[in-house]
Formats: C-alpha cells, sequence, structure tokens
C-alpha cells in the first residue's frame, strides 16, 4: 500500500535556481539560503522517497494564458523544464508517474475536485527549483514527480481551505492505492513576497513565523486565512503559502516538526521551509 | 445575493497593489500572448533586432506596446498584466527578477537590494490604504 511518509514545504524562488545553476551557492548571499537546506539534502538520501506529489504554480510558463486551471494534475511520463525567456534551466528531465498520477486523478474526481488532467506540460522554477534544494545537482532526479499546479496567481485563487481538503482526499487517495509506495508530498512557494506596484518587496516575519508554528498546532487558524489577508499581510505573491495548506493536510491531524529553516532575503522573497513528519 | 466574507472592492483597499483578476487576464491577452512568444530563442533575437516590428504581430493596445517600449512594468499592470508573464520580457532583457520588480517602485535598482538586505519593506503602514496601518 502506498504511504505518505513526509510533508515538505520549500520556497521556489527563480534566482535560487539560477544561482544553484551558476555554481554561486557559496558568495556570501547565496551561502546562508543553501545552507538552510543542507539538513534536507542528507535526510533525503536516507529517506528515499519513490515518488513526490510536487504541489506548486506555473509561472506562465504552461499555463495562465490560454486555460487558467485551479488544481491541475500531470499524468505525463515526463515534464521538460520551460524556457522562462533566459534558455531552459540545465536539469535533468522530471520524471511522472502516470500510473500512480492516473489513480490520484481518479480518486481526487470522485471526490468531487474537478480537477484539470494535464497530458503534456513543461515544468518551470516553480517545480524544479524544490527539487534542486532537495537533491542539489544529480544527472537524474531520484524521484518521480506528480505535478500538481495550483492557480495562485489570478483572483480568486482557490481559497486556503478548499486547499486543505484537497490535502485530506490526497491522504485517502494514496491509502488507496495498491502498490508499496514511499511518498512524499510538497507544498512549494512562499513565505511574504510581492513581486508588483509600489508595494514590492513587502516581507512580513511576523506572519512566515506564526505560519510556520501553526503547521504543527494551529491548523485550523490557517484553514481560516482569508485570500485577502495573504495578500494584505504576506503580499500578492505570498498567498502562494495556500499550496503548503495541501502539503499538511495531507499528513493527517498531528505532525512531528524534523526540521525548519528561515531566511531573508532571498532576491524578493522571505524563505520558508519546513520538514513534517505524520505521526 | 450570497454572504461573502469580505466585499471584493476591498482588493483595492491594498496600498500599491493591483490584484490580477479574470477580467485583467483578458485584457492583457495578447501583451501576454507577446511575453510568452519570448519563451523560445528565435523569437527573443527577431524582438531584440528590431522591438517595433516584433511587437506588430500582436493584437496589443497601443498603450500596451508603448509601455513594453518603455519597460514601463507599473503601466503594463495597469494595463491588466501580471509579473509572470512580464519577467519573460526583462528575462530577454537579461535583467534579474528583482531588478524588473525593483523598476515598479520608487526606489533605484541598487537602493531596493538593500531594503531587501535588510529585512524588506514592512508590513506595518502597508497593509490598507483605509486604515492607514
Amino acid at each position: 500500500m502506498a504511504r505518505i511518509t513526509a510533508g515538505i514545504a520549500a520556497s521556489h524562488v527563480p534566482a535560487i535556481g539560477a544561482d544553484n545553476d551558476l555554481g554561486k551557492t557559496g558568495d556570501d548571499y547565496w551561502k546562508p539560503v543553501f545552507a538552510g537546506y543542507e539538513w534536507v539534502k542528507k535526510w533525503q538520501r536516507e529517506e528515499k522517497p519513490d515518488v513526490v506529489i510536487l504541489c506548486y504554480n506555473d509561472h506562465a510558463s504552461a499555463l495562465m494564458l490560454d486555460v487558467v486551471p485551479t488544481f491541475a494534475l500531470g499524468l505525463a511520463e515526463e515534464f521538460a523544464p520551460a524556457d522562462e525567456g533566459w534558455g531552459a534551466r540545465q536539469v535533468p528531465t522530471v520524471f511522472g508517474d502516470p500510473d500512480f498520477a492516473s489513480h490520484l486523478a481518479e480518486q481526487l474526481v470522485l471526490d468531487e475536485f474537478d480537477l484539470t488532467i494535464m497530458n503534456h506540460m513543461d515544468v518551470d522554477h516553480g517545480l524544479t527549483v524544490p527539487l534542486s534544494l532537495m537533491f542539489g545537482q544529480p544527472e537524474e532526479w531520484p524521484v518521480k514527480v506528480v505535478p500538481l499546479a495550483v492557480n495562485v496567481t489570478q483572483f480568486p485563487t482557490p481559497s486556503g481551505n478548499r486547499c486543505w481538503m484537497l490535502g485530506e482526499a490526497i491522504a485517502h487517495a494514496v491509502e488507496a492505492y495498491p502498490e508499496d509506495l514511499n511518498v512524499q508530498v510538497w507544498g512549494t512557494g512562499g513565505m511574504s513576497h510581492q513581486l508588483q506596484g509600489p508595494r514590492a518587496g513587502l516581507i512580513n516575519p511576523e506572519f512566515d513565523n506564526a505560519f510556520l508554528d501553526q503547521l504543527s498546532d494551529g491548523t485550523d487558524v490557517l484553514r481560516a486565512i482569508t485570500r485577502l489577508e495573504y495578500m494584505r499581510e504576506a503580499g500578492t505573491e505570498g498567498i502562494e503559502l495556500i499550496m503548503w495548506l495541501i502539503m499538511r493536510a495531507a499528513l493527517g491531524p498531528k505532525v512531528e516538526e524534523l526540521h525548519r529553516f528561515y531566511h531573508v532575503p532571498a532576491s524578493n522573497t522571505a524563505v520558508g521551509h519546513i520538514v513534517l513528519r505524520p505521526s | 445575493m450570497r454572504e461573502r466574507l469580505y466585499p471584493l472592492e476591498e482588493l483595492n483597499d491594498i496600498p500599491g497593489t493591483k490584484v490580477f483578476t479574470a477580467k485583467g487576464s483578458r485584457e492583457a491577452y495578447h501583451l501576454h500572448k507577446f511575453c510568452m512568444s519570448l519563451m523560445e530563442a528565435a523569437n527573443r533575437d527577431a524582438f531584440k533586432a528590431d522591438e517595433q516590428a516584433y511587437l506588430a504581430r500582436f493584437r496589443m493596445t497601443e498603450e500596451q506596446k508603448q509601455a513594453v517600449l518603455d519597460r514601463d512594468f507599473n503601466r503594463l499592470i495597469e494595463l491588466g498584466g501580471n509579473i509572470y508573464f512580464l519577467v519573460k520580457l526583462s528575462n530577454t532583457d537579461g535583467w534579474s527578477v528583482q531588478k524588473a520588480v525593483s523598476s515598479m517602485t520608487d526606489l533605484t535598482a541598487d537602493e531596493y537590494a538593500a531594503m531587501m538586505r535588510a529585512g524588506g519593506r514592512p508590513a506595518d503602514g502597508n497593509r490598507s490604504i483605509r486604515e492607514g496601518n
């Protein structure tokens, strides 16, 4: 039987990808950012997950123009890194798990989540930067990935509570999969940041740190945060944090916090990272 | 009428912010189509060789075209644009995302970078136009 063994959250700042790829991980600006992910890199070598359900948002690379799905699940055998305007990241192709992803799609629609199914999709930094943070620069990614793209850019995004409910349904769907799979669920993006207008550069460490705390002991509070409150408190792009709630809800009622990291800034963004184990 | 948690006009109460909506997305459709075309190297080369000729291929408004030529990101957002499309343009120019973002503030790129290193723009005073908090 498939089982969810951990949930991980990580920011997906594009500059982290660029600086990872350009070998700048040791310079004064980036060193503390990459140091924050050393623990998880070592830990992942022991955990050896088979597949990651990776909640992320597409940044106008494959979605957002002609189609704007609220939730889109990737069923392809492989997903190529997208060219975001400066050439595709030189990272390995991302391999999917069509059998497992088809099962998830089936179960989630039966559970009344009307997903969009993606049979072809390129993936951008939103998905590949977290892979780099977890696994460094391997020849091939050591996991299969089921991409779950969430609309966090065009209002109204799904609510945080809706994301929570999707995470709960994912837990049931994984449990119902007969194959023995070690599954992780990742929520990416965040934490506070705003990339537009005169208010750009907004960072709210009080909001971010309370959010990190409440992932363990205040999930009802997190579920009630409105879209407006995310945007006021954490910036228009800080609303990406709703994707962390999919991850958290998939872990069940209680979790043990294994690791946490928070750092300001990476480019325009407050970097947050947490590793949780269902308990 | 169904009760909502807050009136949608509240979205206009966040200082220095324009919330991207389906309506904006529609207004900026051709602008965004131009931005996404820059995901191909050959198109980036064509754009760099003759910006106006390249823009003429798209059914954008004249205001949108001018704002692209001016690299006026605040104006492009006013005209419906969303930053994730617009960074395809700044990436083509070789700008960092931080430089593109900083161009929308009243700071220079260096001043903005310094603000970020010092912890960013505080939420206090930047939450609500009406409340001034």
